[in-house]
């Protein structure tokens, strides 16, 4: 029955994915003027041959339904067009940058859930204590706080005042890496080069700590409310007339079932990743997909980000189902 | 009770009509207000956006200087707490010689304006879609909704970025970008409550009377959902107003010849190591007005719609 109901939601995924490219397709062919005009920026250097054999290249010389069932039919072979400014294929440059920015969203990931379950736990445990209203307010200043500025405040006490931590980069210049699987972290690792490991680590911590900031705030709101709606359940009550620890009924019994609320609102948070990620990666020179799409957009290369927004809402689309997934396991009585 | 007097014409009863809409608004008005007594936060932060409109509305006579105009004479002077600065200059002065508080005085009309302009730009196209698909359902409803679902598979800032990337940075695009995507939660919020409120008795009473379908969305339904709708709205202005500036930083959103604040903290980033303030304080800024919004949001949840599970 599990089974059906998990076809069943990924079914409903390909219609959402397939709108999604048709809107992106729209989203180039809809902006007023013509597209080579536009690709080629409207400087003349172009000759009308060159610009007449552009439009064929693109297909933009058939009708708008055939164009789209072209691209769709190239998207789904894995072919998102090509980059006129770096002149290669657009999913060669997103796969090289992608891992950049997996690993970014991960140590995001990893940081916030580090912030935000003893937070939420502790809070919720010392309801309306001094740590409690601390930490509420904190999180509070986390949702409410622009990531760019975050970033430049964590630059400006940790790389420029302590200098603890380096202010832009993946890795340090005198870290010979050599690259595996383009994550650095698991390339040091796997190749047993300490000085890389660190290196890369020390370069993660901060632009992770500011993606993973307003994900921690909005993990700690929610674990904390639900964890003070399992703590007044009878099953909570129960385990302590049977002289449970206190830490155990809160582990065990209470976190437990708090879970469920909140493994939802952090596959929510994957959208905040994605997107925080754009702005995190310019401030911090990050290598990833977020700053080559914002250099892409500086150099109107259309087909670069017509390919990594496209990419972007798949990711959103395929993290949303898997938290829904992994729902069905953490609660059976819930249906997709 | 006073008797119901003679109403004779149109005219007559509508201002009888109105008069008492306002009377009862103004007891609403005056019980919120009690209320918020009990939430000092939401009022504390009430407040705050009140100096902030202020501040926007008569930034030319508050503005100690102007701010586009800089002197290189006085380029990235400290604020005047600070050993070098000088009254003159409260918040010091950035790269072009502008006086930063100046420009943070003006940057606070971007922020607000597109703030109120996107939210309320996505309350009508939301509420008025949101209202159509619930009441009427059928394949408007099939239509509206699925295209709703579609552009709840984008991230907000990915989607306002590419549509950016097409549109070009100005401050009508900027508008057209958040609202493209901010309508869905209007839409979602109302398409629910009107299903609901649909199979209330008091609006099949205004059917059996003979109102008109849309005399009963407008006359009957959509004043028990727009406290909903307000509350929702103040919760996503200050995520708009995150949104403006994250663009304004990434060079996509308002043009750099106009103060606002997201652009003037990317301006300051090449001089973070000589002069810390310029990218700091018009940051501040935006955390303040935001963290405003936000306490006076979730106090104004708290007392007027406690159902509504919307986090900031």
């Amino acid at each position: 029955m599990r089974a059906v109901k998990i076809l069943e939601r990924v079914l409903v995924t390909i219609p959402i994915v397939l709108g999604v490219a048709i809107l992106v397709f729209l989203f180039i062919r809809l902006t007023p003027g013509d597209p080579v005009d536009i690709m080629m920026g409207q400087g003349g250097a172009v000759s009308e041959g060159e610009m007449e054999q552009l439009r064929k290249e693109f297909h933009l010389d058939e009708p708008l339904p055939v164009q789209l069932w072209l691209f769709l039919k190239d998207a789904v072979r894995g072919d998102l067009g090509y980059s006129y400014v770096l002149k290669r294929p657009v999913t060669q440059l997103i796969s090289e940058r992608l891992p950049a920015t997996i690993e970014l969203a991960l140590g995001s990931l990893v940081i916030s859930l580090l912030i935000a379950f003893p937070i939420g736990i502790i809070s919720a445990v010392r309801q309306n204590s001094a740590v409690d209203r601390l930490s509420m307010a904190g999180a509070f200043l986390g949702i409410s706080m622009p990531s760019f500025w975050l970033g430049i405040i964590l630059i400006l006490l940790f790389s420029v005042q302590l200098k603890w931590l380096p202010v832009q980069g993946r890795i340090g210049f005198d870290a010979q890496l050599q690259n595996i699987t383009g994550y650095f972290v698991l390339d040091s690792l796997l190749s047993g080069n300490r000085i890389a490991f660190w290196s890369s680590l020390r370069h993660l911590i901060l632009p992770s700590l500011t993606l993973g900031a307003p994900v921690a705030a909005v993990v700690a709101r929610v674990l904390r409310s639900s964890m003070l709606e399992t703590l007044r359940s009878d099953y909570v009550t129960l385990a302590r007339s049977k002289g449970a620890s206190e830490w155990i009924v809160v582990l065990k019994h209470a976190l437990r079932n708090a879970l469920i609320p909140t493994v939802t609102v952090v596959g929510l948070q994957v959208g905040i990743l994605l997107g925080g990620n754009m702005i995190v990666e310019e401030v911090f020179g990050w290598p990833g997909l977020g700053r080559m799409v914002v250099s892409a957009i500086f150099d109107r290369d259309f087909p670069l980000i017509q390919g990594t927004v496209m990419i972007y809402a798949f990711t959103f689309v395929m993290a949303n189902l898997i938290v829904d997934v992994m729902y069905t396991y953490l609660n059976p009585k819930i249906e997709l | 009770m006073e008797a119901t007097p003679e109403l004779e014409t149109f005219w007559q009863r509508s201002a009888y009509l109105w008069r008492i809409r306002l009377r009862v608004w103004r007891h609403n008005f005056t019980e919120f207000l009690g209320e918020l007594r009990n939430h000092p936060m939401a009022l504390l932060g009430g407040l705050v956006i009140i100096l902030f409109f202020i501040m926007a509305l008569f930034a030319e006579q508050i503005a100690p200087h102007d701010p586009v105009r800089g002197n290189l004479r006085v380029r990235l002077d400290p604020p005047s707490w600070i050993e070098g600065g000088s009254w003159e200059y409260p918040m010091g002065t950035d790269a072009q010689g502008r006086d930063l508080l100046t420009r943070i005085i003006y940057g606070s009309r971007i922020s607000l304006l597109v703030g109120v302009l996107s939210v309320g730009a996505s309350v009508l196209v939301g509420v008025f879609l949101g209202a159509l698909a619930g009441y009427y359902r059928g394949w408007f409803d099939t239509l509206v909704s699925r295209f709703a679902d579609l552009l709840l598979a984008f991230p907000f800032l990915i989607f306002a970025i590419g549509m950016m990337a097409f549109l070009g940075p100005g401050f009508t695009n900027l508008i057209l970008a958040l609202t493209f995507k901010g309508w869905v939660e209007f839409y979602r919020l109302v398409r629910g409550e009107m299903l609901s409120e649909k199979t209330q008795e008091y609006v099949e009473a205004a059917r059996v009377a003979g109102l008109s379908h849309p005399a009963i969305i407008l006359k009957e339904i959509l004043p028990n959902i727009i406290q909903s709708v307000f509350v929702l709205g103040t919760l996503r202005m200050g995520h708009m107003i995150i949104m403006e500036a994250s663009l304004s930083f990434l060079g996509l959103g308002i043009p750099p010849s106009i103060p606002a604040w997201g652009s003037m903290v990317a301006a300051g980033r090449d001089y973070m190591l000589v002069a810390w303030w310029v990218a700091s304080l018009p940051g501040i800024a935006i955390l303040v007005l935001v963290l405003a919004i936000n306490l006076f949001g979730e106090g104004l949840r708290d007392i007027l719609d406690p159902r509504l599970k919307v986090d900031v």
